[in-house]
């Protein structure tokens, strides 16, 4: 199949990815600040306003929504459809099914906006949404998967760059695991029962919300490290050999490692060691794709001291293998008895999300947004550099304080008294929570502040780029 | 074959597979083609004249 290179430049579909780029950064303001909300709410009960619509239960819902799927997967179609075209030199395969894409995503978030806090919810973790909107969300999901791999399809390479392979797993994934997941009997408009009942429910939801984090929030974060961590540092990737092990190693793993949520619960035994054991055995293409990513850097060390950018995409994955580290420890039985049903189980969320997923889009967003906007450099690399301080503290801060308040809240709950009864109330550990909490709170302030830079910076960008352009000074974005 | 005793089967069959990705990904065969695909995301930076470097024509 032989290809000749086209002399002219390619038009790509930028608008699409311009979209999406705009929209992680709002969305990502809106998911973290309502973390910060939910955060304040523990500290400080009243912050609910005795309003049914801003109580803890109806926000943590939207919080983990408004991050997962509209901060984080807005960044993963913006990233995917430019780093699609860009490797195999072609436009995207339908324009308008790109723009549907968009539209529909956008619109299941409002959906999750207006149905969540009025208490409309499956019940389901990270899949609370109800059925309408489940089915508006497979019909995007499949029209995702039609554009990505139709570009594929229609490829101007004869290679599919290890990115694109990350990126397609992802999208395979989610569309099986979201489709089975959300099988439903709906009673009305806004509410339905799910098809599963009793252990096999959890099971389900477990196979789901595991593989979530591994396919979502891992592999196409891991399609996003694969093309802007070599972009950004100006050499190929350490090892091209060790990704394609790193992603057929990754996806053949992950899939079974979601008992591990379940230990010592109704699933059966067997069961539940089988995903310890999986989990465990997960370390390993965690950390292969890691060092891969980072020793990419290679040789080239120096760039950390002066490019801010590189740094976000560095220290995520720094991120990346401290969480996938601390995830296979907390998955091992005895472990998890300590841990399960803490705040250390929110650190170590947050430690992927914040430090890893978010690091790694915030360094994307920071590459992209010049690119797509016609300018050479970001408004202002102090900024980034402030933003990146002040998201490192912040993430610091919260796993820190998480850490310290989940093993204390395990081991207070777990403590008898020497004729068996109970040493603490469970009250008592909350009380006891309280300054870590707090901690909590002041960490994600310091993340929304840097969130708030950050889309300064990119406004600004983004201006002088309009700027320039109705100037009639039109540049070929690289 | 019992649903127990293919799954171990099943097992192995992965593993083999998985195996024979390992080779197959670091055979001495695979690394022009690998070299040439992690640097490929750098060919459309500042119009390099792509004509007179000729890429590789290997179907995938």
């Amino acid at each position: 199949m032989s290809q000749t290179i086209p002399q002219q430049p390619i038009e790509y579909n930028m608008k699409v990815v311009r979209q999406f780029t705009v929209m992680t950064i709002i969305w990502g303001i809106v998911g973290m600040a309502l973390g910060v909300l939910i955060a304040a709410q523990l500290v400080w009960p009243e912050l609910n306003f005795n309003t049914p619509w801003l109580t803890y239960s109806r926000l943590r819902p939207l919080h983990t929504n408004a991050v997962i799927f509209a901060f984080g997967t807005s960044a993963l179609f913006a990233t995917s459809y430019y780093v699609v075209q860009k490797t195999c030199k072609v436009s995207l395969f339908s324009d308008k099914l790109a723009a549907f894409t968009f539209w529909g995503w956008q619109a299941v978030i409002v959906a999750a906006v207006i149905t969540l806090p009025l208490g409309l919810s499956s019940s389901k973790e990270y899949a609370e949404l109800e059925w309408p909107i489940d089915i508006l969300i497979a019909v995007v999901w499949v029209a995702y998967l039609i554009v990505f791999f139709g570009t594929l399809a229609i490829r101007k390479t004869s290679h599919i760059y290890v990115a694109n392979w990350f990126y397609g797993g992802f999208i395979v994934v989610i569309a099986m695991l979201h489709i089975v997941n959300s099988f439903a009997i709906p009673v009305s408009f806004t509410k339905s029962y799910s098809i599963y009942s009793g252990a096999v429910d959890a099971m389900v939801q477990w196979w789901y919300g595991h593989n979530a984090v591994g396919f979502l929030l891992t592999a196409g974060f891991l399609g996003m490290m694969y093309y802007f961590v070599p972009k950004q540092a100006e050499r190929p990737v350490y090892s091209y050999r060790l990704s394609v092990v790193h992603f057929w190693a990754l996806i053949s793993l992950y899939i079974w490692a979601g008992p591990h949520h379940l230990h010592y619960t109704a699933l059966p035994d067997w069961t539940q060691s089988v995903g310890m054991v999986m989990s465990v055995i997960l370390f390993v293409p965690s950390w292969g794709g890691m060092i891969n990513g980072i020793m990419t850097l290679s040789g080239a060390w120096h760039k950390l001291r002066t490019d801010p950018i590189l740094r976000f995409l560095i220290v995520s994955l720094s991120f990346y293998g401290m969480s996938t580290f601390e995830g296979p420890m907390m998955a091992i039985k005895s472990v998890n008895a300590l841990s399960h049903y803490t705040d250390w189980t929110v650190g170590h969320v947050h430690s992927g999300a914040l430090g890893w997923v978010a690091m790694i889009t915030i360094g994307s967003m920071y590459y992209l947004v010049p690119r797509l906007f016609n300018q050479k450099e970001i408004h202002s690399i102090k900024l980034v550099n402030v933003h990146f301080w002040l998201h490192t503290i912040g993430v610091v801060f919260y796993i820190v304080s998480m850490w310290i308040s989940g093993v204390m809240q395990g081991l207070m709950w777990r403590a008898t008294n020497s004729d068996g009864t109970l040493t603490y109330s469970f009250v008592e550990s909350v009380q006891a929570s309280y300054p870590f909490w707090t901690g909590r709170f002041i960490g994600g302030v310091f993340i929304v502040v840097g969130m708030l830079l950050m889309a300064y910076n990119c406004y600004q960008t983004i201006r002088a780029g309009r700027r320039e352009t109705a100037a009639g000074n039109v540049v070929q974005t690289a | 074959m019992d649903y127990g005793t293919w799954r171990g089967v099943f097992s192995l069959i992965i593993l083999a597979i998985f195996i024979a990705i390992v080779f197959w990904a670091f055979s001495r065969r695979t690394k022009k083609q690998f070299d040439e695909a992690a640097n490929s995301i750098f060919e459309d930076e500042s119009s390099v004249d792509k004509s007179d470097k000729p890429e590789s024509k290997k179907d995938e």
